[in-house]
């Protein structure tokens, strides 16, 4: 799977939304369902699949979608 | 007897150089776990991790960084990432003790005693506790102090900054419960390390006499309370801070 798939994939399953939901300008709280609590699982998710430990900064910098594309970028991750 | 065993655990523990740390080492290297010691000095680090894996056959990798630093966390934990993936135990211990009359404290000892004591544990246990979750959950042990439990003369700064560890262990436990990662504290009383060593003579005498067992502890009976929150003996134990200070009044 691409990398774009799998960040696609990744906020699905961690926010539990229907994949039409994901598009840049999704913003985290900006849904009930990316709520803080959900925003840790879905760190967590994405540390699973692209087998990297963010740091603090950038989950909390990890705002929405298109911000979690150019986050990942720093860890060599083209989405 | 129960024995504890911790094979195939990954397991943290910062200030391990040397005192409680040093014993929270050998204590978990003889139960058979995969030791990650923290310091901040890398020869005595990498003298530990041979006496060890000598002495007892165990995986050791030295870890040093300075955990009052959040950017040293920060590249601390990346380079435990690279060396695995998982981590099971991380115990708090990193501390100092600069103990001084309140007018007589100056803004850098409180800086220091804080950034080491109390910092260290949010920014250690926010990577760790990411660590944990992903395999399942796992154990988080701060060191505390009976100092924050009832404050002492001289320890206002000190006193301040285990209590907050308390602060830290008490909601950590809360919010990190439902993922499976316990966080528990022990409290030590008057123990017999480095730290307490710079007392006078006197000093040393009225804190042992305020024993009711009328001994001063040792830093592996500190080491034994800890293995027992770390390891599958207490998981159902969480939010707890147990004292082991042989019944010390202050």
């Amino acid at each position: 799977m691409m990398a774009a798939e799998k960040l696609k994939q990744a906020f699905v399953k961690s926010l539990a939304v229907p994949e039409s939901v994901i598009t840049d300008s999704l913003e985290y709280n900006s849904i009930k369902e990316w709520d803080s609590t959900a925003h840790m699982i879905l760190i967590a998710e994405l540390e699973d699949v692209f087998d990297v430990m963010l740091d603090t900064d950038d989950i909390i910098d990890m705002s929405s979608y298109a911000k979690a594309k150019e986050i990942l970028r720093k860890y060599d991750i083209d989405c | 007897m129960i024995e504890i065993n911790l094979t195939d655990k990954h397991v943290l523990i910062t200030g391990a150089s040397r005192g409680i740390g040093a014993a929270c080492a050998k204590s978990f290297a003889a139960a058979g776990a995969i030791l990650y010691l923290n310091g901040r000095d890398s020869d005595k680090l990498n003298a530990l991790c041979a006496e060890l894996s000598e002495e007892y056959g165990v995986n050791c990798h030295a870890l040093p960084f300075d955990v009052s630093k959040a950017d040293d966390v920060k590249q601390g934990f990346q380079q435990l990432f690279k060396l695995t993936k998982k981590l099971d135990v991380l115990v708090n211990n990193a501390g100092i003790l600069d103990d001084a009359l309140v007018g007589m404290v100056t803004p850098q000892q409180v800086e220091n005693t804080f950034a080491t004591n109390t910092h260290s544990v949010i920014y250690c246990s926010q990577y760790a506790a990411r660590l944990m979750q992903r395999s399942g959950g796992g154990s988080i042990v701060n060191v505390a102090s009976i100092i924050g439990r009832v404050g002492n003369v001289g320890q206002a700064v000190y006193g301040g900054s285990k209590a907050a560890v308390i602060g830290i262990t008490l909601s950590l436990s809360k919010e990190l419960a439902a993922t499976n990662v316990r966080v528990n504290a022990v409290a030590p009383g008057f123990i017999d390390t480095d730290m307490t060593k710079q007392l006078t003579p006197e000093k040393y005498q009225e804190r042992v006499n305020s024993i009711a067992m009328g001994r001063v502890g040792t830093a592996s009976n500190v080491a034994d309370t800890v293995l027992f929150l770390a390891s599958d003996l207490s998981v159902y134990v969480t939010g707890q801070v147990i004292g082991v200070d042989g019944g010390m009044l202050i």
